[in-house]
């Protein structure tokens, strides 16, 4: 894998990750774990694991952000940290 | 000094950057009060071994584990070579359409699958946590961690 591509795609991989954790509306935290999944999917397909690229495209990126959408539909939006 | 932090920090990033949202993860998951929030760090925390196991497979110069239409392997290469009666570099001379794989070639598949398995049993982990967290918001009107043990506890008392 092309080295300036994998640090740049690891550094906003930590960057979404403090993000998603650190704003208080639950909604936009989903959505950012979207992006984090959606960047650690680049990832892979980058490191040459293709399945595990695709996989997490579909499971990761779709699913796990629909179903957080979801809950937070069906609960609160605010949060305390 | 210079060739130090590439010998360790630059080639080896990615194990990092593994033990780095490892330990976000973690940190969400016992710090955050929100049920939500610890199911995000949960997540992050999976993706981060999952991460550390997919670069340990990462080959310099590797492609992607799918082979081409007509290698055989080594030894395949060879036992044809022999039965058809000539040495393998006659063989390969030969301009045969079959040729050996090099397992350098290609990127160790072994902890794909592995983590294949992996991605899909984390998310039916975050989903029965989330149905879950969503019959707790129901019995407490709350997801934050503190108010619900309040809550628990005022019902013991009143019990």
């Amino acid at each position: 894998m092309i080295w300036q591509f994998d640090i740049i795609l690891l550094i906003f991989l930590v960057v979404t990750a403090v993000i998603s954790l650190r704003v208080k509306d639950l909604l936009a935290a989903s959505m950012v774990f979207g992006t984090y999944s959606f960047l650690i999917c680049l990832l892979w397909a980058g490191m040459g694991a293709v399945d595990v690229a695709f996989t997490e495209a579909t499971v990761g990126a779709g699913i796990s952000a629909v179903i957080l959408i979801a809950t937070v539909y069906n609960t609160r939006r605010d949060s305390s940290d | 000094m210079g060739e130090i932090f590439k010998q360790y920090v630059i080639d080896h990033f990615n194990f990092w950057i593994a033990v780095i949202l490892m330990m976000i993860g973690l940190y969400a998951m016992i710090t955050k009060n929100n049920l939500i929030k610890k199911l995000i760090g949960m997540s992050i925390f999976q993706t981060a071994i999952i991460l550390f196991y997919v670069s340990a497979g990462v080959k310099d110069g590797a492609t992607i584990p799918i082979l081409e239409h007509h290698a055989v392997e080594v030894e395949q290469v060879e036992m044809l070579a022999a039965a058809a009666g000539h040495s393998p570099s006659e063989h390969a001379a030969s301009g045969h359409e079959s040729h050996a794989i090099n397992p350098d070639d290609y990127s160790n598949p072994l902890p794909h699958v592995l983590m294949l398995t992996a991605i899909v049993v984390g998310v039916a982990t975050l989903g029965v946590a989330l149905a879950v967290s969503q019959v707790i918001y129901k019995n407490y009107g709350t997801l934050e961690e503190s108010e619900i043990l309040a809550k628990i506890k005022a019902a013991e008392n009143d019990g």
